[in-house]
Protein backbone atom coordinates (compact mmCIF):
# COMPACT_ATOMS: atom_id res chain seq x y z
CA UNK A 1 0.00 0.00 0.00
CA UNK A 2 2.43 2.47 -1.03
CA UNK A 3 0.10 5.76 -0.36
CA UNK A 4 0.12 4.02 3.29
CA UNK A 5 3.12 3.86 4.92
CA UNK A 6 3.16 7.76 6.38
CA UNK A 7 1.64 6.94 9.42
CA UNK A 8 0.35 3.36 9.80
CA UNK A 9 -1.08 2.40 13.29
CA UNK A 10 -0.57 -1.00 12.49
CA UNK A 11 1.81 -2.87 10.31
CA UNK A 12 1.52 -6.72 9.07
CA UNK A 13 4.78 -8.12 7.37
CA UNK A 14 4.17 -11.67 5.61
CA UNK A 15 2.23 -12.91 8.02
CA UNK A 16 1.34 -16.37 8.41
CA UNK A 17 -1.07 -18.14 10.51
CA UNK A 18 -2.19 -22.03 10.64
CA UNK A 19 -5.29 -22.88 11.90
CA UNK A 20 -5.32 -26.74 13.19
CA UNK A 21 -3.69 -28.23 10.05
CA UNK A 22 -4.60 -25.66 7.35
CA UNK A 23 -2.64 -22.99 6.83
CA UNK A 24 -4.66 -19.82 5.90
CA UNK A 25 -2.61 -16.61 5.80
CA UNK A 26 -0.14 -17.22 2.92
CA UNK A 27 2.38 -13.99 3.61
CA UNK A 28 0.04 -11.22 4.90
CA UNK A 29 1.17 -7.34 4.25
CA UNK A 30 -1.02 -4.69 5.77
CA UNK A 31 -0.84 -1.11 6.50
CA UNK A 32 -3.91 0.06 8.55
CA UNK A 33 -3.38 4.59 8.36
CA UNK A 34 -3.52 6.15 11.50
CA UNK A 35 -7.10 8.00 11.89
CA UNK A 36 -8.64 6.45 8.96
CA UNK A 37 -10.73 3.69 8.07
CA UNK A 38 -9.22 0.80 5.97
CA UNK A 39 -11.21 -1.60 4.52
CA UNK A 40 -10.68 -5.29 4.04
CA UNK A 41 -12.49 -6.76 1.15
CA UNK A 42 -12.35 -10.15 -0.43
CA UNK A 43 -14.50 -13.11 -1.39
CA UNK A 44 -15.66 -15.62 1.67
CA UNK A 45 -13.03 -17.63 3.20
CA UNK A 46 -9.74 -15.81 1.63
CA UNK A 47 -8.49 -15.14 5.29
CA UNK A 48 -10.17 -12.10 6.67
CA UNK A 49 -11.14 -12.95 9.49
CA UNK A 50 -8.37 -15.09 10.40
CA UNK A 51 -5.79 -11.62 9.45
CA UNK A 52 -8.17 -9.72 12.41
CA UNK A 53 -7.71 -12.78 15.09
CA UNK A 54 -4.01 -12.98 14.36
CA UNK A 55 -4.17 -9.22 14.61
CA UNK A 56 -5.88 -10.16 18.14
CA UNK A 57 -3.65 -12.83 18.84
CA UNK A 58 -6.80 -14.76 18.70
CA UNK A 59 -5.02 -17.44 15.77
CA UNK A 60 -0.68 -17.70 16.78
CA UNK A 61 1.21 -16.32 14.23
CA UNK A 62 3.88 -18.31 12.91
CA UNK A 63 6.07 -16.68 10.39
CA UNK A 64 5.69 -12.36 10.12
CA UNK A 65 6.08 -9.31 12.03
CA UNK A 66 2.63 -7.56 13.36
CA UNK A 67 3.96 -4.04 14.44
CA UNK A 68 1.29 -1.92 16.67
CA UNK A 69 2.08 1.52 17.23
CA UNK A 70 5.35 1.35 17.04
CA UNK A 71 6.26 -2.30 18.74
CA UNK A 72 6.34 -5.82 17.65
CA UNK A 73 3.39 -7.58 18.90
CA UNK A 74 3.52 -10.67 17.39
CA UNK A 75 3.85 -12.98 20.70
CA UNK A 76 2.15 -10.60 22.47
CA UNK A 77 -0.71 -12.16 24.22
CA UNK A 78 -4.41 -10.83 23.49
CA UNK A 79 -5.09 -9.29 27.04
CA UNK A 80 -1.78 -7.56 26.54
CA UNK A 81 -3.10 -6.25 22.76
CA UNK A 82 -6.43 -5.15 24.02
CA UNK A 83 -4.61 -3.35 27.09
CA UNK A 84 -2.12 -1.85 23.98
CA UNK A 85 -5.49 -0.23 22.34
CA UNK A 86 -6.78 -2.46 20.36
CA UNK A 87 -10.38 -3.23 20.59
CA UNK A 88 -12.37 -6.19 18.73
CA UNK A 89 -15.67 -6.55 17.18
CA UNK A 90 -16.08 -10.12 16.28
CA UNK A 91 -17.94 -11.39 13.77
CA UNK A 92 -20.09 -13.14 16.08
CA UNK A 93 -20.59 -10.43 18.16
CA UNK A 94 -18.93 -12.29 21.06
CA UNK A 95 -21.95 -10.68 23.54
CA UNK A 96 -22.19 -12.26 27.05
CA UNK A 97 -26.08 -13.26 26.79
CA UNK A 98 -26.00 -14.09 30.48
CA UNK A 99 -25.40 -10.66 31.89
CA UNK A 100 -27.27 -7.15 31.28
CA UNK A 101 -26.38 -4.29 28.69
CA UNK A 102 -24.83 -2.43 31.56
CA UNK A 103 -22.54 -5.68 33.08
CA UNK A 104 -21.28 -6.29 29.28
CA UNK A 105 -20.21 -1.97 29.29
CA UNK A 106 -19.07 -2.46 32.72
CA UNK A 107 -16.92 -5.56 31.88
CA UNK A 108 -15.64 -3.65 28.43
CA UNK A 109 -13.93 -0.54 30.62
CA UNK A 110 -11.33 -2.21 31.53
CA UNK A 111 -8.82 0.27 33.18
CA UNK A 112 -11.88 1.47 35.09
CA UNK A 113 -15.34 2.80 35.65
CA UNK A 114 -17.18 3.73 32.68
CA UNK A 115 -17.21 7.22 32.96
CA UNK A 116 -20.89 9.36 32.46
CA UNK A 117 -19.72 11.19 29.28
CA UNK A 118 -18.68 8.09 27.70
CA UNK A 119 -21.99 6.82 28.19
CA UNK A 120 -23.95 9.33 27.43
CA UNK A 121 -21.92 9.22 23.94
CA UNK A 122 -22.36 5.85 23.48
CA UNK A 123 -26.19 6.52 24.11
CA UNK A 124 -26.42 9.08 21.28
CA UNK A 125 -24.69 6.76 18.88
CA UNK A 126 -27.08 3.56 20.80
CA UNK A 127 -30.75 4.52 21.58
CA UNK A 128 -31.66 1.19 22.12
CA UNK A 129 -28.62 0.33 24.73
CA UNK A 130 -30.07 3.05 26.58
CA UNK A 131 -33.54 1.78 26.97
CA UNK A 132 -32.57 -1.81 27.64
CA UNK A 133 -29.59 -1.02 30.22
CA UNK A 134 -30.53 -3.14 32.34
CA UNK A 135 -32.09 -5.85 30.63
CA UNK A 136 -30.36 -9.44 29.55
CA UNK A 137 -27.89 -8.92 26.35
CA UNK A 138 -29.04 -12.43 25.41
CA UNK A 139 -32.37 -11.04 25.10
CA UNK A 140 -31.15 -8.47 22.32
CA UNK A 141 -32.32 -8.20 18.47
CA UNK A 142 -29.46 -9.37 16.41
CA UNK A 143 -28.92 -5.41 15.50
CA UNK A 144 -29.16 -4.51 19.24
CA UNK A 145 -26.32 -7.04 20.22
CA UNK A 146 -24.35 -5.76 17.17
CA UNK A 147 -24.43 -2.20 18.76
CA UNK A 148 -23.34 -3.69 22.21
CA UNK A 149 -20.56 -5.44 20.68
CA UNK A 150 -19.23 -2.12 18.84
CA UNK A 151 -20.61 -0.42 21.91
CA UNK A 152 -18.04 -2.32 24.10
CA UNK A 153 -14.78 -0.90 22.03
CA UNK A 154 -16.13 2.28 22.71
CA UNK A 155 -15.70 1.96 26.15
CA UNK A 156 -12.47 3.29 26.11
CA UNK A 157 -10.34 5.23 24.78
CA UNK A 158 -8.68 2.95 21.80
CA UNK A 159 -6.28 3.36 19.39
CA UNK A 160 -7.57 1.04 16.75
CA UNK A 161 -10.54 -1.08 15.93
CA UNK A 162 -10.68 -4.18 15.00
CA UNK A 163 -14.59 -4.50 13.33
CA UNK A 164 -15.55 -8.05 11.81
CA UNK A 165 -18.80 -7.83 9.34
CA UNK A 166 -20.63 -5.32 11.83
CA UNK A 167 -23.93 -4.70 9.24
CA UNK A 168 -23.83 -8.68 8.14
CA UNK A 169 -27.19 -9.96 8.80
CA UNK A 170 -29.07 -6.76 9.88
CA UNK A 171 -31.74 -5.40 8.70
CA UNK A 172 -31.51 -2.19 6.57
CA UNK A 173 -32.76 0.38 8.99
CA UNK A 174 -30.18 -1.19 11.54
CA UNK A 175 -27.54 -1.25 8.67
CA UNK A 176 -27.71 2.23 8.38
CA UNK A 177 -27.59 3.01 12.69
CA UNK A 178 -24.50 1.53 12.33
CA UNK A 179 -22.89 3.11 8.96
CA UNK A 180 -23.82 6.00 11.06
CA UNK A 181 -22.18 5.16 14.37
CA UNK A 182 -19.36 4.06 12.37
CA UNK A 183 -18.83 7.46 10.38
CA UNK A 184 -19.00 8.92 13.85
CA UNK A 185 -16.10 7.22 15.65
CA UNK A 186 -14.46 7.58 12.30
CA UNK A 187 -14.99 11.12 12.88
CA UNK A 188 -13.85 11.23 16.15
CA UNK A 189 -10.36 10.39 14.31
CA UNK A 190 -10.12 6.39 15.63
CA UNK A 191 -8.56 4.57 13.28
CA UNK A 192 -10.45 1.54 12.09
CA UNK A 193 -9.79 -1.89 10.21
CA UNK A 194 -12.84 -3.55 8.83
CA UNK A 195 -14.02 -6.21 7.19
CA UNK A 196 -17.58 -5.37 5.39
CA UNK A 197 -19.09 -7.50 2.72
CA UNK A 198 -21.52 -4.66 2.23
CA UNK A 199 -20.00 -2.46 -0.37
CA UNK A 200 -22.36 0.46 -0.07
CA UNK A 201 -21.50 0.73 3.67
CA UNK A 202 -17.72 -0.05 2.38
CA UNK A 203 -17.39 2.99 -0.20
CA UNK A 204 -19.16 5.24 2.41
CA UNK A 205 -17.09 4.83 5.17
CA UNK A 206 -13.76 3.56 4.09
CA UNK A 207 -10.73 5.64 3.70
CA UNK A 208 -8.52 2.81 2.05
CA UNK A 209 -9.10 -0.44 0.86
CA UNK A 210 -7.06 -3.94 0.95
CA UNK A 211 -8.46 -7.12 -1.22
CA UNK A 212 -7.63 -10.41 -0.06
CA UNK A 213 -7.33 -13.81 -2.33
CA UNK A 214 -6.27 -16.81 -0.90
CA UNK A 215 -4.81 -16.09 2.31
CA UNK A 216 -2.67 -12.75 1.05
CA UNK A 217 -3.81 -9.38 -0.32
CA UNK A 218 -3.40 -8.82 -3.58
CA UNK A 219 -4.13 -4.90 -3.70
CA UNK A 220 -4.27 -2.08 -1.31
CA UNK A 221 -5.06 1.35 -2.68
CA UNK A 222 -7.69 4.17 -1.53
CA UNK A 223 -11.24 3.17 -1.75
CA UNK A 224 -12.13 6.30 -4.01
CA UNK A 225 -9.72 4.09 -6.52
CA UNK A 226 -11.46 0.90 -5.81
CA UNK A 227 -14.86 2.49 -5.70
CA UNK A 228 -14.35 4.38 -8.79
CA UNK A 229 -12.79 1.39 -11.37
CA UNK A 230 -15.67 -1.65 -12.15
CA UNK A 231 -13.17 -3.59 -13.74
CA UNK A 232 -10.33 -3.85 -11.02
CA UNK A 233 -13.36 -4.82 -8.75
CA UNK A 234 -14.56 -7.54 -11.09
CA UNK A 235 -10.92 -8.20 -11.59
CA UNK A 236 -10.41 -8.58 -7.81
CA UNK A 237 -13.62 -9.49 -6.35
CA UNK A 238 -15.56 -11.56 -9.40
CA UNK A 239 -17.89 -8.97 -9.30
CA UNK A 240 -18.67 -4.67 -9.56
CA UNK A 241 -19.18 -3.08 -6.31
CA UNK A 242 -22.56 -0.84 -7.89
CA UNK A 243 -23.97 -4.37 -8.46
CA UNK A 244 -23.67 -5.75 -4.95
CA UNK A 245 -24.49 -3.08 -2.89
CA UNK B 1 -23.65 15.57 18.90
CA UNK B 2 -27.26 14.80 17.46
CA UNK B 3 -28.66 11.58 17.52
CA UNK B 4 -27.35 8.89 14.94
CA UNK B 5 -29.98 6.32 14.78
CA UNK B 6 -33.06 6.54 13.43
CA UNK B 7 -36.30 7.24 15.97
CA UNK B 8 -37.54 3.92 16.45
CA UNK B 9 -39.00 2.36 19.31
CA UNK B 10 -37.22 -0.84 20.07
CA UNK B 11 -39.21 -3.71 22.35
CA UNK B 12 -39.59 -7.09 23.66
CA UNK B 13 -41.76 -9.39 22.28
CA UNK B 14 -44.01 -10.43 25.11
CA UNK B 15 -42.78 -14.14 26.13
CA UNK B 16 -45.61 -16.90 26.60
CA UNK B 17 -46.53 -17.76 30.01
CA UNK B 18 -45.45 -21.26 29.20
CA UNK B 19 -42.17 -20.15 28.02
CA UNK B 20 -41.74 -18.45 31.51
CA UNK B 21 -42.65 -21.31 33.53
CA UNK B 22 -40.44 -23.57 31.25
CA UNK B 23 -37.78 -21.07 31.86
CA UNK B 24 -38.52 -20.99 35.84
CA UNK B 25 -39.19 -24.45 36.43
CA UNK B 26 -35.39 -25.59 37.48
CA UNK B 27 -35.86 -23.14 40.25
CA UNK B 28 -39.28 -24.64 41.01
CA UNK B 29 -38.19 -28.00 40.98
CA UNK B 30 -36.73 -28.07 44.83
CA UNK B 31 -40.24 -26.72 46.03
CA UNK B 32 -41.99 -29.06 44.59
CA UNK B 33 -40.09 -31.93 45.56
CA UNK B 34 -40.53 -30.34 48.79
CA UNK B 35 -44.28 -30.62 48.70
CA UNK B 36 -44.55 -34.32 46.87
CA UNK B 37 -42.25 -35.17 49.99
CA UNK B 38 -44.47 -33.96 52.34
CA UNK B 39 -47.57 -35.92 50.29
CA UNK B 40 -45.30 -38.80 49.95
CA UNK B 41 -44.58 -39.07 53.78
CA UNK B 42 -47.57 -38.11 55.24
CA UNK B 43 -46.16 -37.49 58.74
CA UNK B 44 -45.15 -34.04 59.21
CA UNK B 45 -42.64 -34.59 61.63
CA UNK B 46 -40.69 -37.04 59.77
CA UNK B 47 -41.36 -35.04 56.73
CA UNK B 48 -39.47 -31.77 58.26
CA UNK B 49 -36.95 -33.83 60.24
CA UNK B 50 -35.89 -35.20 56.43
CA UNK B 51 -36.14 -32.60 54.69
CA UNK B 52 -33.28 -30.69 57.42
CA UNK B 53 -31.31 -33.50 56.97
CA UNK B 54 -31.82 -33.15 53.14
CA UNK B 55 -31.06 -29.53 52.43
CA UNK B 56 -27.80 -30.12 55.12
CA UNK B 57 -26.57 -32.84 52.68
CA UNK B 58 -27.61 -30.89 49.60
CA UNK B 59 -25.88 -27.79 50.69
CA UNK B 60 -22.58 -29.65 51.97
CA UNK B 61 -22.50 -31.18 48.27
CA UNK B 62 -23.27 -27.75 47.00
CA UNK B 63 -20.07 -26.23 48.91
CA UNK B 64 -17.99 -29.15 47.06
CA UNK B 65 -19.62 -29.01 43.84
CA UNK B 66 -19.64 -25.03 43.23
CA UNK B 67 -15.31 -25.11 42.68
CA UNK B 68 -15.46 -28.05 40.03
CA UNK B 69 -18.40 -26.54 38.07
CA UNK B 70 -16.63 -23.17 37.15
CA UNK B 71 -13.39 -24.94 36.92
CA UNK B 72 -14.68 -26.58 33.98
CA UNK B 73 -17.19 -23.85 32.95
CA UNK B 74 -13.84 -21.51 32.80
CA UNK B 75 -10.90 -23.49 31.10
CA UNK B 76 -13.14 -26.96 30.26
CA UNK B 77 -10.63 -28.63 32.77
CA UNK B 78 -12.04 -31.88 34.01
CA UNK B 79 -10.74 -32.07 37.53
CA UNK B 80 -10.85 -35.76 38.95
CA UNK B 81 -8.75 -34.94 41.49
CA UNK B 82 -11.07 -32.44 43.47
CA UNK B 83 -12.37 -35.63 45.48
CA UNK B 84 -8.47 -35.36 47.23
CA UNK B 85 -9.18 -31.57 48.20
CA UNK B 86 -12.21 -33.11 50.09
CA UNK B 87 -10.31 -35.89 52.05
CA UNK B 88 -6.97 -33.18 52.44
CA UNK B 89 -9.52 -30.86 54.01
CA UNK B 90 -10.91 -33.24 56.25
CA UNK B 91 -7.88 -34.69 57.65
CA UNK B 92 -6.42 -31.06 58.32
CA UNK B 93 -9.78 -29.83 59.85
CA UNK B 94 -10.35 -32.47 62.08
CA UNK B 95 -6.52 -32.87 63.30
CA UNK B 96 -7.15 -29.08 63.71
CA UNK B 97 -10.28 -29.50 66.12
CA UNK B 98 -8.34 -32.17 68.12
CA UNK B 99 -5.26 -29.74 68.28
CA UNK B 100 -8.38 -27.99 69.76
CA UNK B 101 -10.17 -30.18 71.69
CA UNK B 102 -10.55 -28.08 74.97
CA UNK B 103 -12.29 -25.74 73.10
CA UNK B 104 -14.20 -27.94 70.87
CA UNK B 105 -15.68 -29.90 74.31
CA UNK B 106 -16.28 -27.03 76.30
CA UNK B 107 -19.87 -26.51 76.88
CA UNK B 108 -19.55 -23.42 75.09
CA UNK B 109 -21.09 -22.59 71.94
CA UNK B 110 -18.89 -19.64 70.95
CA UNK B 111 -16.05 -21.87 72.09
CA UNK B 112 -17.56 -24.51 69.91
CA UNK B 113 -17.85 -22.07 66.75
CA UNK B 114 -14.43 -20.79 67.11
CA UNK B 115 -12.48 -23.73 66.87
CA UNK B 116 -14.32 -25.15 63.89
CA UNK B 117 -14.12 -21.89 62.24
CA UNK B 118 -10.30 -22.37 62.89
CA UNK B 119 -10.66 -25.52 61.79
CA UNK B 120 -12.07 -24.76 58.73
CA UNK B 121 -9.52 -22.09 57.99
CA UNK B 122 -6.78 -24.05 58.26
CA UNK B 123 -8.15 -26.71 55.99
CA UNK B 124 -9.39 -24.14 53.29
CA UNK B 125 -5.80 -22.68 53.43
CA UNK B 126 -3.95 -25.82 53.29
CA UNK B 127 -6.52 -27.02 50.10
CA UNK B 128 -6.30 -23.92 48.43
CA UNK B 129 -2.47 -23.76 48.82
CA UNK B 130 -2.84 -27.55 47.40
CA UNK B 131 -4.92 -26.49 44.52
CA UNK B 132 -2.56 -23.75 43.59
CA UNK B 133 0.10 -26.64 43.27
CA UNK B 134 -2.01 -28.62 42.30
CA UNK B 135 -2.84 -26.55 38.92
CA UNK B 136 0.61 -25.47 38.50
CA UNK B 137 1.93 -28.65 38.15
CA UNK B 138 -0.68 -31.10 37.47
CA UNK B 139 -3.52 -29.42 35.43
CA UNK B 140 -1.23 -26.76 33.18
CA UNK B 141 0.69 -28.84 31.26
CA UNK B 142 -2.74 -30.53 30.25
CA UNK B 143 -5.07 -27.43 29.27
CA UNK B 144 -7.46 -28.46 25.88
CA UNK B 145 -6.67 -32.14 26.57
CA UNK B 146 -9.85 -33.35 28.00
CA UNK B 147 -8.27 -37.09 28.29
CA UNK B 148 -5.03 -36.60 29.50
CA UNK B 149 -6.81 -34.00 32.21
CA UNK B 150 -8.66 -37.49 33.45
CA UNK B 151 -5.63 -39.43 33.45
CA UNK B 152 -3.35 -36.85 35.20
CA UNK B 153 -5.47 -35.48 37.96
CA UNK B 154 -6.95 -39.49 38.52
CA UNK B 155 -3.30 -40.09 39.06
CA UNK B 156 -3.18 -36.75 40.91
CA UNK B 157 -5.94 -37.89 43.29
CA UNK B 158 -4.38 -41.23 44.31
CA UNK B 159 -1.32 -39.71 45.23
CA UNK B 160 -2.71 -37.41 47.42
CA UNK B 161 -4.57 -39.88 48.89
CA UNK B 162 -1.25 -42.03 49.71
CA UNK B 163 -0.15 -39.17 51.10
CA UNK B 164 -2.78 -38.87 53.44
CA UNK B 165 -2.08 -42.52 54.79
CA UNK B 166 1.52 -41.85 55.08
CA UNK B 167 0.52 -38.34 57.42
CA UNK B 168 -2.15 -39.85 58.93
CA UNK B 169 -2.33 -43.83 58.62
CA UNK B 170 -4.24 -46.01 56.54
CA UNK B 171 -7.32 -46.01 59.58
CA UNK B 172 -10.57 -44.41 59.81
CA UNK B 173 -10.71 -41.56 62.28
CA UNK B 174 -13.67 -41.48 64.44
CA UNK B 175 -14.17 -37.80 65.89
CA UNK B 176 -17.28 -36.36 67.79
CA UNK B 177 -18.87 -33.25 67.41
CA UNK B 178 -18.04 -30.35 69.48
CA UNK B 179 -20.33 -30.36 72.41
CA UNK B 180 -22.53 -27.80 71.65
CA UNK B 181 -23.43 -29.16 68.32
CA UNK B 182 -24.13 -32.95 68.95
CA UNK B 183 -27.63 -33.71 70.09
CA UNK B 184 -30.96 -32.11 68.45
CA UNK B 185 -33.87 -29.35 68.98
CA UNK B 186 -37.31 -30.12 69.05
CA UNK B 187 -39.59 -28.00 66.41
CA UNK B 188 -42.86 -28.70 65.76
CA UNK B 189 -42.54 -32.33 67.22
CA UNK B 190 -39.58 -32.82 64.77
CA UNK B 191 -36.04 -33.74 65.87
CA UNK B 192 -33.87 -31.41 64.35
CA UNK B 193 -29.80 -32.06 64.76
CA UNK B 194 -28.32 -29.01 65.82
CA UNK B 195 -25.36 -29.68 63.25
CA UNK B 196 -27.57 -30.15 59.85
CA UNK B 197 -29.00 -26.63 61.03
CA UNK B 198 -25.37 -25.27 61.21
CA UNK B 199 -24.88 -27.18 57.74
CA UNK B 200 -27.71 -25.13 55.95
CA UNK B 201 -26.82 -22.30 57.68
CA UNK B 202 -23.20 -22.27 56.12
CA UNK B 203 -24.32 -23.69 52.45
CA UNK B 204 -27.15 -20.59 52.64
CA UNK B 205 -24.56 -18.05 53.57
CA UNK B 206 -21.81 -19.21 51.28
CA UNK B 207 -24.45 -19.41 48.42
CA UNK B 208 -25.11 -15.76 48.69
CA UNK B 209 -21.84 -14.81 49.60
CA UNK B 210 -21.02 -15.94 45.98
CA UNK B 211 -24.13 -14.60 44.12
CA UNK B 212 -23.40 -11.59 45.38
CA UNK B 213 -19.93 -11.28 44.19
CA UNK B 214 -20.74 -12.94 40.59
CA UNK B 215 -23.19 -10.15 40.56
CA UNK B 216 -21.78 -7.29 42.05
CA UNK B 217 -18.06 -7.36 41.50
CA UNK B 218 -15.71 -7.19 38.38
CA UNK B 219 -14.15 -10.51 39.37
CA UNK B 220 -17.75 -12.10 39.78
CA UNK B 221 -18.42 -10.30 36.05
CA UNK B 222 -15.29 -11.73 34.97
CA UNK B 223 -15.72 -15.55 36.23
CA UNK B 224 -19.27 -15.39 34.50
CA UNK B 225 -18.39 -13.27 31.63
CA UNK B 226 -15.47 -15.74 31.26
CA UNK B 227 -17.49 -18.94 31.48
CA UNK B 228 -19.94 -17.86 28.65
CA UNK B 229 -16.65 -16.99 26.31
CA UNK B 230 -13.09 -16.81 27.40
CA UNK B 231 -11.82 -15.61 24.50
CA UNK B 232 -14.13 -12.48 24.56
CA UNK B 233 -12.85 -11.64 27.95
CA UNK B 234 -9.09 -11.54 26.53
CA UNK B 235 -9.69 -9.49 24.17
CA UNK B 236 -10.99 -7.23 26.15
CA UNK B 237 -7.79 -6.96 28.23
CA UNK B 238 -8.54 -9.63 30.95
CA UNK B 239 -5.98 -12.49 31.56
CA UNK B 240 -8.08 -15.59 31.72
CA UNK B 241 -5.47 -17.78 32.98
CA UNK B 242 -4.90 -15.44 35.64
CA UNK B 243 -8.62 -15.42 37.52
CA UNK B 244 -8.75 -19.23 36.31
CA UNK B 245 -5.87 -20.17 38.53
CA UNK B 246 -7.55 -18.03 41.68
CA UNK B 247 -10.80 -19.65 40.70
CA UNK B 248 -9.21 -23.19 40.99
CA UNK B 249 -7.64 -22.13 44.35
CA UNK B 250 -10.82 -20.73 45.69
CA UNK B 251 -12.72 -23.71 44.51
CA UNK B 252 -10.20 -26.25 46.05
CA UNK B 253 -11.06 -24.03 49.32
CA UNK B 254 -14.60 -24.95 48.92
CA UNK B 255 -13.50 -28.77 48.16
CA UNK B 256 -12.02 -28.53 51.69
CA UNK B 257 -14.57 -26.40 53.43
CA UNK B 258 -17.25 -29.31 52.24
CA UNK B 259 -14.41 -32.12 53.09
CA UNK B 260 -14.63 -30.52 56.93
CA UNK B 261 -18.18 -30.01 57.32
CA UNK B 262 -18.87 -33.74 55.37
CA UNK B 263 -16.72 -35.27 58.18
CA UNK B 264 -18.37 -33.70 60.82
CA UNK B 265 -21.29 -34.83 59.12
CA UNK B 266 -20.38 -38.33 59.09
CA UNK B 267 -18.12 -38.33 62.47
CA UNK B 268 -15.58 -40.30 60.85
CA UNK B 269 -13.01 -39.78 57.92
CA UNK B 270 -10.92 -41.70 55.80
CA UNK B 271 -8.66 -41.11 52.99
CA UNK B 272 -11.33 -41.88 49.91
CA UNK B 273 -13.85 -39.88 51.60
CA UNK B 274 -13.55 -37.47 48.58
CA UNK B 275 -13.41 -40.22 46.03
CA UNK B 276 -16.24 -41.51 47.18
CA UNK B 277 -18.27 -38.15 47.12
CA UNK B 278 -17.12 -36.95 43.88
CA UNK B 279 -20.03 -39.00 42.31
CA UNK B 280 -22.46 -36.76 43.91
CA UNK B 281 -20.38 -34.26 43.17
CA UNK B 282 -20.35 -34.98 39.62
CA UNK B 283 -24.41 -35.96 39.52
CA UNK B 284 -24.73 -32.15 40.93
CA UNK B 285 -22.58 -30.71 38.35
CA UNK B 286 -23.85 -32.82 35.28
CA UNK B 287 -27.38 -32.30 35.99
CA UNK B 288 -27.02 -28.25 37.38
CA UNK B 289 -25.29 -27.68 34.12
CA UNK B 290 -21.67 -27.59 33.34
CA UNK B 291 -20.68 -23.62 34.59
CA UNK B 292 -23.35 -23.09 36.71
CA UNK B 293 -23.13 -22.11 40.04
CA UNK B 294 -26.74 -22.07 40.48
CA UNK B 295 -27.90 -24.97 38.66
CA UNK B 296 -25.22 -26.91 41.11
CA UNK B 297 -26.92 -25.40 43.92
CA UNK B 298 -30.60 -26.80 42.90
CA UNK B 299 -28.99 -29.73 41.93
CA UNK B 300 -27.36 -30.16 45.11
CA UNK B 301 -30.70 -29.59 46.76
CA UNK B 302 -32.79 -31.95 44.90
CA UNK B 303 -29.97 -35.04 45.10
CA UNK B 304 -29.96 -34.55 49.07
CA UNK B 305 -33.45 -33.97 49.41
CA UNK B 306 -34.47 -36.84 46.89
CA UNK B 307 -32.02 -39.59 48.88
CA UNK B 308 -33.59 -38.60 52.16
CA UNK B 309 -36.89 -38.78 51.27
CA UNK B 310 -36.44 -41.94 49.05
CA UNK B 311 -34.49 -43.62 51.84
CA UNK B 312 -37.44 -42.95 54.23
CA UNK B 313 -40.11 -44.46 52.07
CA UNK B 314 -38.02 -46.71 49.90
CA UNK B 315 -35.03 -47.90 51.64
CA UNK B 316 -33.98 -50.43 48.61
CA UNK B 317 -34.44 -47.88 46.41
CA UNK B 318 -32.05 -45.42 48.30
CA UNK B 319 -28.95 -46.54 45.99
CA UNK B 320 -30.05 -45.49 42.83
CA UNK B 321 -32.24 -42.58 43.26
CA UNK B 322 -29.43 -40.18 42.14
CA UNK B 323 -28.58 -42.13 39.25
CA UNK B 324 -32.47 -41.94 38.47
CA UNK B 325 -32.73 -38.32 38.97
CA UNK B 326 -29.67 -37.08 36.94
CA UNK B 327 -31.74 -39.71 33.84
CA UNK B 328 -34.73 -38.08 34.09
CA UNK B 329 -33.19 -35.14 33.90
CA UNK B 330 -30.87 -35.50 31.43
CA UNK B 331 -33.65 -36.92 29.37
CA UNK B 332 -35.29 -33.38 30.01
CA UNK B 333 -33.18 -31.33 29.49
CA UNK B 334 -29.59 -32.93 28.39
CA UNK B 335 -27.26 -30.08 28.69
CA UNK B 336 -28.78 -30.03 32.59
CA UNK B 337 -30.80 -27.84 34.24
CA UNK B 338 -29.33 -24.13 33.96
CA UNK B 339 -26.63 -25.08 31.21
CA UNK B 340 -24.18 -21.66 30.72
CA UNK B 341 -24.31 -21.30 26.87
CA UNK B 342 -20.47 -21.46 25.58
CA UNK B 343 -19.85 -19.60 22.96
CA UNK B 344 -16.67 -21.22 21.92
Amino acid sequence: MSNQTSDAILKLQNVHTDIAQYHILHGVDLCVERGAVTMLLGRNGVGKTTTLRSIMGLWTTHTGDITFDGANITATPTPARARAGIGFVPEDMGIFTDLTVEENMTLAAASGPLSPARRDWIFTAFPPLKTFWTAEAGNLSGGQKQMLSIARTMAEERKLYLIDEPTKGLAPAIVSTMAAALKELKNQGASILMVEQNFAVAKAIGDYAAVMEDGRITWSGTMQELASDTTLQEQLMGLSMEASA
Amino acid sequence: MTTLAPDHKPTFASVPLSERFAAALPVLLVPILVVLGFLAIGNPSSWLTLTVSGLAMGMMIFVMASGLTLVFGLMDVINFGHGAFISVGAFVGVSTLFGLSHWAGAPSLTLNLIAILLAVLAAMAVTGLLGWAFERIIVKPVYGAHLKQILVTVGGLIVIEQMIHVIWGPEEIFLTRPEMLKGSITFWGAALEKYRLLAVAIGLILFVAMRLTFRRTKIGLIVRAGVENGEMVEALGYRLRIVFVGVFVAGSALAGLGGVMWGLYQEVITAGMGEEMMILVFIVVIIGGLGSVEGAFIGALLVGLLQNYIAFLEPKLALVSNIGLMTAILMWRPQGMMPVVKAK
